[in-house]
């Protein structure tokens, strides 16, 4: 009945001779809210970036509906591109333009639309993230949570059919995590999109996924739903989940 | 012994890297050039922030460097008793064919090279060159294509207001410190003034700006490691623009005057 989306077979990446991708298989569905989880710098987010080739594999394929997005160029590749949003781990807001002009870059070096249905998009954007009042505000005004949130307008923008989220609530105090969360089930509510999301953030995790696999060693060590995540015996797994410094988990 | 071999080994290839790197890059930018029409907004905020505000800092060295040209000249006239009449000749010539375009383009190389590879550096590190990715915009004709081509334009310009500035801080000193009269020193100057030296500073000018913009964005885009990588970058721009200035200064000086 689900229809594979987004399909990576056989995936392997290192850096200086690390492995850190080790050949990774993960089929992914339309409309599903899929969570990465794993620990600090086991590869998620090069998982994540090799989902819209902002980084090549050093072996293996990731599909896009059938289309290996190896052989993707120029046009073809941006296109595919398009299709996707993703909110960035520091946001990546570009400093000098202001939160209005960060939402609409990508509709207006799109060329596709006029400027006031850009500037139509970019206030139903900042609505739905609750920051209408901060249009022309500069990145630098803004608090760790608004800048997120920013980034997830921008995300948006375009109305992908795919987001990504690359460790959405890293580095904010709980409350404005939970907002962030909040607002990720409701734009994937809203929005009817694919979502995949990278995190160690456990309650992010169990909060925004109806479905949870774990990078462990470069591979996948589970792939279930929430709940089977949570009921799990394996001990990898047990150990991430609760947080525990021992157990079968090396920290190096 | 061992680690020797294999440290220039390493420099050997890393050079390579390098040099293969910076060609890529000016081919992506030759291809971008395709893009102008639609990047003027870009283009032309980079001319303004490039080249006009280089403009003070280009307008002070200038001064200087014609007026220690005069009085440097005077002395050596004065030591080997050669008329100061010569003067104007003296200073026109090394302003206009060496000073102005290699000392604009060292100056250029501190203060936009390195700005150029601290920006992108700086976005490289925070994702931003990434997030312009995932949007369908290509860095390349977003953020290289524009910085490249106003150094590529703007360094030639300021070479003009340099010769020209220097020649009138050259004047000033003769006739105040040198003692000579101002129809001396312009004498001098425009019975040795040739157009094509003039051109082949233009010339050196729009090759020495083209290295500092590809550099400063090459280094840029090559940047990790945080805030470290950023500092790393901004000086090895610096360095290697500046070690290709003079050495590109030699290879013209061989090639556009003929002994």
């Amino acid at each position: 009945m689900d229809k594979t989306f987004i399909q990576i077979e056989n995936l392997y990446k290192s850096f200086n001779h690390m492995p850190v991708l080790n050949g990774v298989n993960l089929n992914i569905n339309k409309g599903e809210s899929i969570v990465i989880i794993g620990q600090s710098g086991c590869g998620k987010s090069v998982l994540l970036k090799h989902l819209i080739r902002l980084m090549e594999p050093d072996d293996g394929k990731v599909f896009i509906e059938g289309m290996n997005l190896s052989l993707l160029y120029g046009e073809q590749l941006v296109a595919t591109r398009r299709r996707f949003g993703m909110l960035f781990q520091s946001a990546a807001l570009f400093d000098s333009l202001t939160v209005a002009e960060n939402v609409g870059l990508g509709l207006k070096e799109s060329r596709r639309f006029e400027q006031s249905e850009i500037e139509r998009v970019v206030a139903e954007k900042l609505e739905m993230v609750g920051l209408s009042g901060s249009a022309e505000k500069y990145p630098a005004e803004l608090s760790g949570g608004m800048r997120k949130r920013v980034g997830l307008a921008r995300a948006i923008a375009n109305n992908p059919e795919v987001l990504l989220y690359d460790e959405p609530t890293t580095g904010l105090d709980p409350i404005t995590s939970d907002i962030i969360n909040d607002l990720i089930v409701d734009l994937n509510t809203k929005l009817k999109v694919t979502s995949v999301a990278v995190t160690h953030d456990m309650t992010s995790a169990f909060k925004i996924a109806n479905r949870i696999v774990m990078l462990y060693e470069g591979k996948i060590e589970i792939d279930g739903t929430p709940e089977e995540i949570k009921n799990t015996d394996n001990e990898v797994v047990r150990q991430f989940i609760t947080g525990r410094a021992h157990g079968p988990i090396q920290v190096r | 012994m061992e680690y020797g071999v294999q440290s220039i080994g390493r420099r050997g290839v890393n050079f390579i890297n390098r040099t293969g790197g910076l060609f890529i890059l000016f081919g992506k930018f030759i291809v971008s050039l395709k893009d102008i029409p639609r990047s003027m907004g870009l283009i032309f905020e980079q001319f303004y922030i490039i080249g006009v505000k280089s403009l003070p800092l280009i307008i002070i060295i200038s001064i200087f460097v014609g007026a220690v040209t005069a009085w440097q000249a005077a002395y050596q006239f004065k030591f080997i008793g050669a008329p100061l009449r010569y003067l104007g000749h003296m200073v026109g010539k090394a302003v206009i064919m060496e000073l102005s375009p290699v000392l604009s383009a060292l100056v250029f190389a501190g203060r936009v090279g390195a700005g150029i590879a601290a920006e992108v550096g700086t976005m490289k590190v925070t994702e931003q060159i990434d997030a312009l990715d995932s949007m369908g915009i290509n860095p390349i004709r977003y953020l290289v294509m524009p910085r490249v081509l106003a150094c590529l334009f703007m360094v030639p310009i300021l070479v003009l207001f340099s010769d020209f500035i220097a020649i009138m801080g050259g004047l000033v000193i003769s006739v105040l410190g040198v003692d000579i009269s101002t129809e001396t020193f312009m004498s001098g100057f425009r019975d040795s003034f040739k157009l094509a030296d003039f051109r082949n500073g233009l010339i050196k000018a729009l090759v020495f700006g083209l290295i500092i913009g590809l550099v400063g964005c090459y280094e840029g885009f090559k940047t990790s490691e945080g805030a470290v990588g950023v500092g790393r970058s901004t000086t090895t721009s610096v360095v290697i623009s500046c070690v290709l200035v003079l050495v590109f200064n030699f290879i013209f000086a061989i090639i556009l005057f003929r002994l």
